[in-house]
């Protein structure tokens, strides 16, 4: 046995070694195009899949859409799996960076993303996330990561804009908040919202938590919640357990108002959800999949045949990145002929100064500190389909 | 001098020496590696982590190899371990700033604190035997993980701030070092291949002394034959106790050195799964046999990366290459040939 | 009235943990091992039943049985590709084993089925009775798996204590040697645990699933370990004591929940485990046994 793992230890080794000096810039191909080399990292096993399959499916449509059209920019798309793990994280951007990435999307998750933020800065590699919604990807108290930016809202942002509109449109309901607490995106979103919501005076009457453990059963927390008396409930959630409150909610034969974030798109999707039970659920989204628009429906098209599933936001937001960085690249008129240190500082310069019309929003800006300018907005569920609540 | 020759050579210490020479070998071949050629930037973000691991699944076989208790929860002490580690390096970050001596001292103190958590929960644990000790092992990893979790922890010019399970800290200029679910952020990278490399010695001398010790005999005894052990004056539960203990301490080294080589880590990452983890490297690798884990800690690390290219297969085919390698380990027809071969090319042809 | 709903909800919450750590029990009991795969069988029962129902229209009773009958066929399979092979190693190498199959079946699952989360239809009932103005609701789920809780207890101590079979099993616990010199064929008997084991995770898997109607490929790893946590709680290969520890564990979590704090829930459960066990070392109803020498 010993032996058997030995030689195999020694052929693993070459093998590892093997991987070095391969790395080479796209560049300049004989047909005047140019291959952009485009990574990304986001879990493509484990609990977290279902996220880091939405954005590879998504770019891997946008990649296709540009590389069939007559544009100059191609790009080669290689997305790698990090089990939503800062280590493995570290390991998949290390893999990336050896195979010669110039682009990339960053992580999927936060908490993936945050452990390879700083490694994007040092190494000069322009990387724009499509879902890591927490501020450790883009800056950290003591530095600012300045090739790093997001298409997605940040969680304090959406913190913010939830209590801005509790207060301004259900000013004297009693609200009770239930939200997962081991959970980054969860307890980040919150945090913000408790005390945004303590300044603006909305009235949180109960706090309910529950971890990746206790994610099935919600009576305790909904039973306390209907005890003060709570009207609304506010659900920092993703929709998966979302789903699962809305249900056990009903079946105690408790009604107040639920009102979600972004995470809870993709809850009419769910295969097998009664959609009636999110009748009259309020939810901040930058992306309805039954939008009118040729974008949007040209995009859910293609990925329901490709693909069988209807995309939700982190689709929705990968696919922008995608063309974001197309049209980045196309603004500086992109050759393939500058240093990878001159390709990020020009990214960086674009992503700052260009507006960018997307699936997601139009007319998106990004801040020097890599957050997009995106304004979360209120829907409501009403038969089935997302209307504007404003 | 042929005396000394001999004893070396002698079977129990060619294996020691073996491990000795593994770690300090591949250690100078990818130092020379690295400063002579190009290596591969996976090949080298893989080292410290895998001395991390090295570390633990070796501390991990202390308690389930030598002393026979199976432990479910060894992560809930990489997590002490590398907490104590973070909070004590962002707090001397000021004070020292030589990172070797920083990770030295964090390191110490990580391990410190694991290890008294270790010799509190041993108490508890080493009254219970068999599949209920491994049960309260997982129970104390889950509780730890849990209590990491809700704990928010800041420092600024008013001092240390601590609050536990909803975020009150008002930090005017500081910084965080513990929030929450979101862990540590920002912590400085101060681990290296070298202090790895370092800290597996310390290990294998450790665990070596400890076997070669009064106690360490003491332990396989009651391993092998707790009632015979006790009936000769043996005293188990100290025995016992020891072991755990160092267990405990070489496992927050382990988790020290890994929490400084990232710049962010997360409570989650000591789950269940971890634990479980460390205990697939040790029964890979064999019970009791040191230079195996060392070994099959390496291949089990390295196996998922390289299966990156079979993309969403990869790690159905890490679930197979597990059970077919655990179905030809045990397998009873596979030892008898090995056994046939192996008597025929020895002269002496053992007999049984 | 709110404390009796908590503790309702949580009795058949400990209901589902207790018939989970039923199979967990009799496979220790009998076959020595911890099974961890037994998690990701209650995941394969509920995709069984979902896909039965929902894309081939089956009633619900057909979907029930097609589920038990593929966990059933499943375990057994298990067992004898993966397990009985390693008969003679150590316990650990089959823990390991186990591990792996676990790993396996989630990854397969994976992409079989997808990785998005499905809804699980309510195939058994809906609805609810009402007490004290509605003050106090109970579904009639919360009934249904509280009943079936106790139908398959009863149903198993009488299988176990009357039957041929069931006597074999409990030789086959006792002695493995000495149950063989009587002629009792060890491969079947561990293989019809097996199959029992597996079948009730495939009753589990609908009640859980049906109560709680989420299903993704990794829905059976917490259920699992929970479950784990509740035999030994109870004294692991003791049946009555997997449905006495999965009840209180249920309880405890919801109270725990109610009255201490949600974010801790986890950790003070566990923590009222280890006192438990520093008091009674083998569980609440664990034999304790004497070591001969």
């Amino acid at each position: 046995m010993k032996k058997v793992l030995c030689v195999l230890l020694s052929i693993l080794c070459l093998l590892t070694l093997a991987g070095c000096g391969k790395s080479g810039n796209g560049g300049n191909d004989s047909d005047g195009t140019v291959t952009v080399k485009l990574g990304g990292s986001g879990p493509l096993s484990g609990d977290a899949k279902v996220y880091g399959e939405a954005v590879r499916n998504a770019a891997q449509i946008a990649v296709d859409e540009i590389n069939a059209s007559d544009s100059k920019i191609k790009f080669d798309f290689r997305m790698e799996d990090d089990e939503a793990d800062g280590e493995k994280a570290f390991t998949a951007y290390s893999t990336l960076y050896d195979w010669g990435m110039q682009v990339s999307l960053l992580t999927v998750t936060s908490g993936a993303g945050a452990a390879v933020a700083a490694s994007y800065d040092e190494d000069k590699i322009f990387a724009i996330t499509p879902s890591g919604s927490s501020t450790a990807l883009v800056y950290t108290d003591s530095k600012n990561f300045r090739g790093n930016f997001q298409m997605c809202f940040t969680d304090p942002n959406q913190g913010v804009a939830s209590a801005d509109y509790l207060a301004s449109y259900f000013g004297g309901y009693k609200v009770a908040v239930i939200y997962k607490s081991d959970d980054v995106y969860s307890a980040g979103v919150y945090e913000k919202f408790a005390a945004e919501a303590e300044a603006k005076g909305v009235s949180v009457v109960y706090v309910g938590a529950f971890t990746d453990d206790t994610s099935t059963d919600f009576s305790t927390q909904l039973t306390a919640a209907k005890d003060c008396n709570a009207n609304l409930i506010y659900l920092p959630i993703y929709y998966q357990p979302a789903s699962l409150i809305l249900k056990q909610a009903f079946d105690m034969a408790y009604t107040p108002i639920f009102f979600g974030i972004d995470g809870m798109d993709g809850i009419l999707t769910l295969e097998g959800f009664d959609t009636s039970l999110a009748e009259g659920v309020y939810l901040l989204t930058p992306f309805a999949a039954d939008a009118e628009d040729d974008l949007t429906k040209n995009f859910v098209e293609t990925y329901r045949s490709k693909f069988g599933d209807t995309p939700n936001q982190f689709a929705a937001d990968a696919y922008d990145c995608v063309y974001a960085i197309k049209q980045a690249l196309e603004n500086m008129n992109y050759d393939g002929n500058m240093s990878s240190e001159e390709l990020y500082e020009a990214m960086i310069a674009q992503f700052t100064s260009m507006t960018f019309n997307g699936l997601t929003g139009s007319n998106m800006t990004w801040a020097e500190n890599g957050e997009v300018s995106k304004a979360p907005k209120a829907v409501i569920i009403i038969n089935g389909v997302y209307v504007s609540a404003e | 001098m042929k005396t000394i020759i001999n004893e070396l050579l002698h079977h129990r210490n060619r294996s020691r020496m073996l491990s000795f020479a593994l770690i300090i070998g591949s250690y100078l071949i990818i130092e020379f590696l690295m400063h002579s050629i190009r290596i591969s930037r996976l090949f080298t973000s893989m080292l410290v982590p895998c001395c991390c691991y090295i570390i633990l699944a070796l501390s991990l076989n202390l308690v389930v190899g030598f002393s026979g208790e199976l432990s479910l929860g060894h992560a809930g002490f990489m997590a002490v371990g590398a907490f104590t580690a973070i909070i004590v390096s962002g707090l001397s970050a000021k004070m020292i700033p030589d990172p070797v001596i920083r990770l030295f001292i964090s390191v110490l103190s990580g391990s410190i604190l694991s290890g008294l958590t270790g010799l509190l929960i041993s108490v508890p644990v080493l009254k219970l035997s068999g599949d209920y000790l491994a049960i309260v092992t997982l129970a104390f990893g889950q509780i730890i993980k849990s209590l990491i979790t809700n704990i928010y922890l800041g420092f600024d010019s008013n001092g240390l701030q601590l609050s536990f399970v909803t975020n009150e800290l008002n930090l005017e200029q500081g910084k965080m070092l513990l929030s929450g679910p979101m862990g540590a952020t920002d912590t400085a990278k101060i681990s290296n291949f070298s202090s790895g490399a370092l800290l597996i010695v310390i290990t294998l001398f450790v665990i070596y002394s400890l076997i070669d010790s009064k106690y360490g005999r003491a332990i396989m005894a009651a391993r092998d034959d707790r009632i015979a052990a006790e009936s000769i004056g043996i005293d188990i539960l100290r025995s016992k106790t020891l072991a755990f203990v160092a267990s405990s301490i070489l496992a927050g080294a382990a988790g020290a050195l890994y929490a400084l080589n990232y710049s962010t880590l997360q409570p989650a990452k000591f789950d269940f799964n971890t634990s479980i983890l460390a205990l697939v490297y040790v029964v890979f690798g064999g019970l009791g046999n040191i230079n195996g884990t060392i070994i099959a800690t390496t291949v089990l690390y390295v196996l998922p990366e390289l299966l990156r290219s079979l993309q969403d297969y990869r790690m159905l085919i890490y679930a197979i290459v597990l059970i077919i390698v655990m179905q030809l380990g045990s397998s009873v027809r596979l030892k008898r040939s090995m056994e046939k071969l192996k008597n025929r090319f020895s002269k002496k042809g053992v007999i049984r | 009235m709110t404390f009796l709903t908590y503790l309702i909800s949580g009795l058949a919450l400990g209901s589902v943990y207790a018939i989970i750590a039923l199979g967990y029990t009799m496979v220790y009991g009998i076959a020595k091992m911890l099974n961890f795969a037994h998690g990701d069988i209650i995941m394969v029962g509920g995709y069984a039943a979902f896909y039965a129902c929902t894309r081939y229209g089956l009633p619900a009773g057909l979907s029930i049985l097609l589920s038990v009958l593929t966990c059933t066929i499943l375990g057994v399979i298990i067992e004898r590709l993966a397990y009985k092979p390693l008969r003679q190693a150590s316990s650990l190498s089959v823990l390991i084993t186990a591990i792996g199959v676990s790993y396996f079946l989630q990854n397969s699952a994976q992409l079989m089925f997808g990785s998005d989360t499905k809804i699980f239809p309510s195939i058994l009932t809906e609805g609810s009775f009402r007490f004290f103005d509605g003050k106090l609701i109970i579904s009639y789920l919360t009934i249904i798996t509280i009943l079936t809780c106790i139908i398959i207890m009863i149903g198993l101590t009488t299988f176990i204590n009357k039957t041929k079979i069931g006597k074999a099993m409990r030789a086959c616990a006792e002695d493995k040697g000495a149950a063989q010199l009587m002629g009792i064929n060890i491969d079947t008997t561990i293989s019809i645990t097996f199959a029992i084991g597996s079948g009730l995770a495939a009753i589990a898997a609908i009640l859980l699933c049906s109560t709680y109607p989420s299903l993704s490929p990794t829905l059976g790893s917490m259920p699992g370990i929970k479950a784990f946590t509740a035999a030994v709680f109870g004294g692991i290969g003791s049946i009555p004591g997997a449905l006495l520890g999965g009840v209180l564990l249920g309880i405890i979590e919801n109270l725990t929940k109610a009255y201490i704090s949600t974010q801790l829930s986890d950790a003070i459960v566990f923590a009222v485990l280890i006192i438990v066990l520093l008091i009674k070392p083998t569980g609440l109803l664990g034999k304790k046994e004497n070591v001969k020498v």
